[in-house]
């Protein structure tokens, strides 16, 4: 058998899934929409404010999220010490958590019997409840994306030659210094390309704001509501295929800019 | 058992149009150890996969194996053994599991294949490691597990691709004793690719010494250093002198301190075995004489230079 | 940053990701959640969950198994053939398979809907579940394998076992096969852990006879008192927990094989 057909024979049930079950359905979905369905996502601003919502709540998880993973990975990278090991496996177990499931974690945190909630009526205050608003659904996107860009930044921090820190401080620079012009550069490919997968996520994520039924309107919610509630098919089938054209987009952008890191 | 292998306009174009290798004839005896010499990118490595089988020569070549057309076999059917450059030992399997593969994969029996590896392994002085983990071996034993690992299911031609230049200087030389050795013992047909000459001296019958994807000689190692077919072949088997249209190694002749001698020394530099002086004539031309470490002339001395005769 | 305020932070953000999750399942095995451990331990609402939502547990491990040994099958010759292939033809199609990782999981479970959810009685059946979850899957199979395959010598061991006269299945089930076997160990924990876990996609595929344990899990949230919940939720850690802790000690043990290589 030839090296050409062998390939090709070996390859072909992939490609066949990712046809049959992929691209097919994306291009009904971009179909369903119809005229109709684009239209009308465009027209109501309620769809354009979701729109909106879902891309802020997914670049305000991304930011947060960076910062704390960039501190932590950065910290783990750099310092042995006893026990360093059990910390990464408990900051990385989270790691295929389902958002339904960390939903219901935010609920048990900071929901009306939440642990939030019991220490603030012990310690005499108010009852602080913020599961459902816009800090408890950003505190389960956060909860959920820490682990794994937090294993991008370590790997890529201790892949920075240390040597280069170490030239920077012989050559007077303060902590904040080598930071800004050593650390922060030297890990800029690994961070776009952990944020993008980190953003790309967030707006697709969907369990969270489920369990949480939350008063925030992200756009997996309003496709969810449209589909089966209102069973407005083609607005469903249109802003499914809008946030997914978003995603990829944002994703492949990404991938450009950090030069094939991302994805 | 060792066949003779004939290239007939046997050319090489690598798709992005690089041609690796100008389309040549070559005839290898059966038996014989016929060595590839020449500098990186030459297309040594290019011609041995052809004979391998693992690359096709362009519309037109052929190889054939005791006069069978192989060119369209594919190496897992031409029976070849091959040593590459890295040796690209199978880390999922121990020094044993190496060398007993090819016999595995030729569904020859347990006992017969525990047998042979057991003498691969005594050939090759690798007994002591048989259970070990190939990562788990210094340079020059993973070398002997590629040797052992080609030559255990008895092929009909052996191919080995610079298999000495990953080891140091002093191993290279202790191995390179070893590989002779077992090439003469089992007198198979052997194609050895190496850009290093004294290698090439060392292990060949003869040199077949290419530049830039051509044959530019084939002949001994003799041939090649005293009747070297140009410049190039000349210049990439030892140090020359040119006197007038005539190429002499610096060791071929020899001083004669004199002060009406035509040379000056300019310098005399020990190399060990011997001194290696720089002359210069009136008229600015050089010189290089090998000697031995007596009687050394200074820097500035007058000499004259002869040939030796024959020793 | 000092080290104790490094450590202190990370200490804090360690809380974050445990607390929550302890704090989750303690009313699941407590007799009476307002009153605390103090209360006493029981294993009455497990019980009572696994009589209500066992189904969707035992639905779940076969749809995760039966997506391990899809992707398995159709992946691994996937990621074989683009690790062997340079041109641009095949990182085109690389790029295509991991595609279905980049949208929205609501997206592409809203068009397999609309493309095959009236063909015969497919809508109904755990198949198309199973069918979801191996879209979803299947890049991670492959990228974890290629990843293995592209870190050796994958060309140079191939031709070394051709010139020691093996065919193709003789080297591929004796030598590529052996050599990739921790990326197919660290692609497979993380297609069970990844379909156990799977929910945006599912919710829509789902019917009431095919509820997953995500599913399940949804459901209880919003219709059962804590205790199930927890009980429940506890439940899913139960099986998840060890598939993480196995993925961590795989990738730890890849790291380390790579470094000796
Ligand atoms: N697979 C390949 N594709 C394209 N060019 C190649 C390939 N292999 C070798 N070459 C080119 O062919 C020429 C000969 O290479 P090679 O036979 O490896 O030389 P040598 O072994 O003498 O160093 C070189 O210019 C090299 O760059
Ligand atoms: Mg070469």
């Amino acid at each position: 058998m030839s090296d050409r057909l062998r390939a090709a024979l070996l390859i072909a049930p992939a490609l066949a899934v990712f046809g049959a079950f992929f691209l097919i359905p994306l291009g009904q979905l971009a179909v369903a929409g119809g005229a109709g369905g684009y239209t009308t996502i465009l027209t109501e601003p309620r769809y354009l404010r979701s729109l909106g919502v879902t891309l802020l709540v997914a670049a305000l998880t991304t930011a947060i999220t960076l910062g704390i993973a960039t501190a932590v990975g950065l910290f783990l990278a750099r310092n042995r010490f006893p026990g360093r090991g059990t910390l990464l496996a408990l900051l990385t177990l989270p790691l295929a958590f389902p958002g339904v499931v960390v939903g219901y974690l935010v609920i048990m945190l900071a929901g009306r019997q939440g642990l939030v909630s019991e220490i603030s009526m012990a310690l005499g205050g108010e009852r602080i409840v913020f599961a459902y608003s816009l800090a408890g659904l950003l505190l389960g996107y956060v909860y959920f994306s820490i682990p794994r860009t937090l294993l991008t930044v370590i790997a890529a921090a201790e892949k920075l030659d240390p040597r280069l820190e170490e030239a920077a401080r012989s050559l007077g620079a303060s902590p904040l210094g080598v930071l800004r012009d050593v650390l922060l550069p030297g890990l800029s490919p690994a961070l776009t390309a952990a944020g993008a997968i980190c953003f790309a996520t967030a707006t697709g994520a969907f369990g969270t704001a489920f369990a949480l039924a939350s008063r925030i309107d992200v756009l997996p919610m309003v496709i969810y509501t449209e589909f089966t509630l209102q069973a407005n098919l083609a607005v469903a089938a249109a802003l499914s295929f809008l946030l997914g054209l978003a995603t990829w987009a944002v994703l492949a952008l990404a991938r450009g800019a950090s030069g094939g890191a991302a994805g | 058992m060792s066949v003779a292998i004939k290239l007939r306009g046997c050319g090489k174009t690598w798709p992005g149009g690089t041609v690796a290798l100008h389309p040549l004839d070559l005839d290898i005896a059966a038996g014989e150890t016929l060595v590839l010499l020449g500098p990186s990118g030459c297309g040594k490595t290019t011609l041995l996969r052809l004979i391998a089988g693992l690359e096709l020569p362009d519309a037109g070549g052929q190889v054939l194996f005791d006069g069978e057309d192989v060119t369209r076999l594919p190496i897992e059917r031409r029976n070849v053994g091959m040593v590459f450059q890295s040796y690209a030992l199978f880390p999922n399997m121990d020094v044993a599991g190496n060398i007993g593969y090819g016999l595995r994969v030729r569904g020859i029996p347990r006992a017969e294949v525990a047998r042979r590896v057991d003498e691969m392994l005594e050939m090759t002085r690798l007994t002591e490691f048989a259970r070990r983990r190939v990562d788990a071996l210094s340079g020059g034993q993973r070398q002997r597990v590629a040797l052992a690992r080609a030559i255990a299911p008895r092929p009909r031609v052996l191919l080995l691709d610079e298999p000495l230049s990953a080891l140091d200087a002093r191993l290279r030389e202790e191995l390179r004793q070893e590989i002779d050795a077992l090439l003469r013992s089992l007198g198979i047909t052997a194609i050895y690719v190496t850009h290093d000459q004294a290698e090439a001296m060392a292990l060949s019958d003869r040199i077949c010494a290419m530049e830039r994807g051509r044959i530019a000689q084939i002949g001994t190692g003799r041939d090649l250093y005293h009747r070297p077919a140009n410049d190039f072949v000349a210049g990439f088997v030892g140090d020359t002198n040119r006197l007038g249209e005539e190429l002499v190694r610096p060791e071929q002749l020899a001083l004669h301190p004199s002060a009406e001698g035509e040379w000056t020394v300019q310098r005399a530099t020990f190399l060990g075995p011997f001194v290696r002086v720089k002359l210069r004539d009136a008229a600015g031309r050089e010189l290089m004489v090998d000697m031995p470490d007596l009687a050394t002339p200074a820097p500035g001395a007058r000499v004259e230079v002869r040939r030796r005769g024959p020793a | 940053m000092g080290f104790w305020t490094g450590l202190g932070f990370t200490l804090l953000i360690s809380a974050f990701l445990i607390l929550p999750v302890l704090v989750s399942v303690l009313p699941g095995i407590t007799a009476n959640q307002f009153e605390g451990l103090s209360s006493g331990l029981t294993t009455r609402w497990l019980r009572e969950v696994w009589a209500n939502y066992g189904g969707t547990v035992l639905l779940s491990l076969q749809i995760a198994l039966s997506t391990l040994v899809i992707t398995l099958l159709v992946g691994v010759p996937a990621a074989y053939v683009l690790a062997r292939h340079a041109g641009v033809t095949a990182r085109l199609v690389e790029e295509a398979l991991v595609m279905p990782v980049a949208v929205p999981g609501i997206a592409t479970a809203l068009g397999l809907i609309l493309a095959y959810g009236a063909v015969g009685d497919l809508r109904a059946s755990w198949l198309f579940i199973l069918v979801g979850h191996v879209v979803f899957c299947l890049p991670f199979m492959v990228r974890a394998v290629l990843a293995v395959l592209l870190s050796m010598d994958l060309k140079g061991l191939e031709e070394a076992a051709r010139a020691c006269g093996a065919s193709w299945p003789q080297r591929f089930l004796g030598v590529i096969l052996p050599n990739i076997a921790g990326g197919m160990l660290a692609g497979s924990l993380m297609v069970v852990t990844l379909s156990l876990g799977e929910f945006n996609m599912t919710l829509l595929l789902h019917t009431p006879f095919t509820r997953t344990l995500p599913v399940g899990l949804a459901d209880a949230y919003t219709a059962l008192r804590t205790e199930m919940a927890s009980a429940y939720t506890l439940i899913f850690f139960v099986l998840i927990v060890p598939l993480l802790s196995a993925m961590q000690w795989a990738a730890g043990r890849a790291d380390r094989v790579g470094a000796v290589r």
